[in-house]
């Protein structure tokens, strides 16, 4: 596209494309990638733990601890899961936010 | 004024908001049938998204159900929560980025196949009407218990309104209605909770008096005094389940990716602006839905505790109020099997009393003492909860219909025009079939809800993870996975619940998992085929691997001028 600008390494995006790839270096492309699975697989194993983990698999164990008048693996299971969850998609979103505008690939000038 | 006037008038109240908003917001193009013209910012669309998620089931079964299954009933607070971390980190962003209509769309384009597009279609309908069902179901309910209208009259009122915002207003209708729906019913569920935390715990926050102390003087917890009452009457504990722990891991696997694979809240996230907007709306929804259920399981032992207290060893002549009242719909009710004029509740045979799990929120005001209008908050609460969910069901079903099977399959040279046409007229028949199914519910309709996140988790969702995050599947492996995993997950569940029912026992069962289950397997089968029958066919064409290299790339996304 012609009217296609470049990224500033300060993170701030002025490129103006619609449908076409943005113009960003093959490099940046492959280390964005692996960047956001990486953090993809920190965050689902931290999934993984508090609900399969915390909630099931360890819960009987866990349940010998007290936490806010709770047995421990029943709190997880019926409380402390969720909030993990919560927890989890705003981090998610927030570290995203960051590694796109390193490696130039954020979405930040696409308004409504 | 009375109770049930000021039910009439809640309840028409909040219908009169529905209606002006589908009227404010009338859809003009396909785009904004689809997908709300694609412009709806993350909160609200984080809003939208709960009430479109929690049904009838969630507002007025759930708590019950929890209350009965004690600890076991922790697999629908984390299977029904934790999908949305699979849908904000695995597949939201990059739908959102494919920036089309509908679900099969996505999987038509990344699989180059009509083919593929028809199975998802055909999978996509059968979860959503299975849903459907459901919900009309649950707004006849709650009209014939508050109202006093018979279920049918129900139904029909409630197909009427449905019928007004989701014809009309289409995605964009449904949307904002939604969002007045959230508010009307996450009220509705709050008020009595924080009442009867108070009056257990004296803690109004229900997440905390969970586990603060019975305000009755004894220094016991909420959950120690439940675990002592409930030994003694011979039921398990409380706290202690009774599922396998392999059971336990598979239903909950199953309902996460089931909810990350079910169309109707796929869909939710085509309509924010930009790809980031899709991770965060997520979350606003998970927040949003995560009011209600931090507080479900709190209300489930209030409710169950409470039970115990004021109903065991009470006689029938100085039973609660709520009892009586609640005792005419049949939801609750006594048999003096020992003829001694008292009311025993207990696990054995000799327990002389009926509950239905709805009445632990149905109830809930009343066992709280709480005044007329919160109980015709709750009723207006309950149907904003099942009219919501219904819209954005019958919204992916006719969008499916007039858009992947009539505009990109059947009928190409429509105009948009006439495919709009064809989205309401197709809306408007799914309204009068779900209204069908609520009039008349098959019988099974409580048995196949396992089959709606069963087959989404066995169908859909590895379709679309693979499509993502394996460049090299192709639309052969696609194919095959998603009919290995469909027909696996339904055969299992046909056969145990309909074709042997007898047999439907942990001894029988597949590595002993349960068909509520069984979608995880399904989903497993899925993958492991699709992978092998990719590997030894071809890989997909270069355009079709410059879209997955696209829509891993948030920069860029299409947009409205």
């Amino acid at each position: 596209m012609a009217d296609q600008q470049h990224t500033d390494k300060g993170g701030n995006q002025t490129t103006d494309d619609r449908q076409d790839q943005p113009s960003v270096s093959q490099e940046n492309l492959k280390g964005y990638w692996q960047a956001n699975l990486s953090l993809l697989t920190k965050l689902l194993c931290v999934w993984f733990a508090v609900s399969f983990g915390c909630g099931i698999l360890l819960a009987d164990w866990l349940d010998q601890f007290s936490f806010f008048g709770f047995r421990l693996g029943f709190w997880f299971a019926q409380q402390g899961a969720i909030y993990m969850f919560v927890v989890l998609i705003f981090t998610y979103s927030w570290r995203m936010k960051i590694i796109e505008r390193q490696f130039g690939v954020n979405d930040d000038e696409v308004t409504k | 004024m009375t109770t049930q006037m000021l039910t009439y008038l809640f309840v028409g109240a909040s219908f009169v908001l529905y209606i002006g908003i589908a009227i404010w917001s009338r859809a003009n193009s396909t785009k904004e049938f689809y997908v709300a013209g694609g412009g709806v910012h993350p909160v609200i669309n984080g809003m939208a998204t709960a009430a479109d998620w929690m049904s009838a089931a969630s507002f007025i079964s759930m708590a019950g159900i929890i209350s009965f299954m004690g600890r076991d009933g922790a697999v629908y607070l984390m299977g029904w929560t934790g999908g949305y971390v699979l849908l904000a980190l695995l597949l939201a962003p990059y739908l959102r980025k494919f920036g089309r209509f509908t679900v099969p769309d996505f999987i038509g384009e990344r699989y180059y196949s009509k083919a593929a597009r028809i199975v998802a279609v055909v999978c996509l309908i059968f979860i959503s009407f299975t849903y459907v069902a459901g919900q009309m179901r649950g707004v006849g309910i709650v009209f014939s218990r508050f109202l006093e209208v018979d279920v049918t009259t129900g139904v029909i009122i409630g197909m009427a309104v449905v019928f007004m915002y989701a014809v009309l207003g289409g995605m964009k209708g449904i949307t904002y209605t939604q969002v007045a729906q959230y508010c009307v019913l996450i009220f509705a569920y709050m008020v009595p909770a924080v009442f009867i935390s108070i009056m257990i715990t004296d803690n109004p926050i229900p997440q905390l008096g969970f586990g603060s102390e019975v305000n009755d003087g004894s220094g016991l917890s909420v959950l120690e005094k439940l675990d002592t009452v409930l030994l003694d009457l011979g039921f398990t504990a409380y706290t202690q389940g009774s599922k396998s722990t392999i059971d336990l891991f598979a239903i909950t696997a199953a309902l996460m990716f089931g909810t990350a694979g079910l169309p109707h809240v796929l869909v939710r996230f085509f309509t924010v602006p930009k790809v980031s907007d899709a991770r965060l709306s997520a979350g606003y929804a998970l927040v949003f839905i995560a009011i209600l259920y931090t507080t479900a399981p709190a209300v489930a032992a209030f409710a169950r505790l409470n039970l115990v207290e004021t109903v065991h060893n009470t006689s029938y002549e100085q039973r609660p109020e709520w009892f009586s009242n609640w005792e005419q719909t049949g939801l609750v009710g006594w048999q003096d099997k020992n003829a001694d004029g008292i009311m025993q509740y207990s696990a054995g045979a000799q327990n002389e009393i009926k509950i239905d799990r709805d009445i632990m929120v149905l109830a809930n005001p009343e066992i709280a003492n709480l005044p007329g209008w919160v109980i015709a908050l709750v009723a207006a609460g309950g149907v904003a909860a099942a009219l919501s969910t219904a819209a954005g069901l019958l919204l992916v079903i006719s969008s499916a219909i007039s858009h992947d099977v009539l505009k990109q399959t059947l009928m190409p040279q429509i105009t948009e025009k006439q495919e709009l046409l064809y989205a309401r007229i197709a809306a408007a028949v799914a309204v009068c079939i779900a209204g069908l199914f609520g009039i008349y519910p098959p019988a099974f309709v409580a048995q196949v809800v396992a089959f709606a996140f069963g087959l989404a988790a066995a169908s859909l969702f590895p379709a679309l993870l693979l499509g993502i995050f394996y460049k090299r599947m192709n639309k052969e492996g696609a194919i095959a996975g998603m009919l290995i995993g469909l027909i696996f997950t339904f055969t299992y569940i046909v056969y145990f619940k309909f074709v042997a029912p007898e047999l439907n026992s942990g001894d029988n069962w597949l590595f002993g998992i349960s068909p509520e289950g069984i979608g995880f397997v399904g989903m497993l089968l899925n993958i492991g085929s699709a992978c092998a029958v990719s590997l030894i066919t071809g890989p997909p064409p270069a355009n079709v691997q410059d879209l997955v290299e696209n829509i891993r790339i948030p920069a860029g996304v299409a947009r409205e001028h």
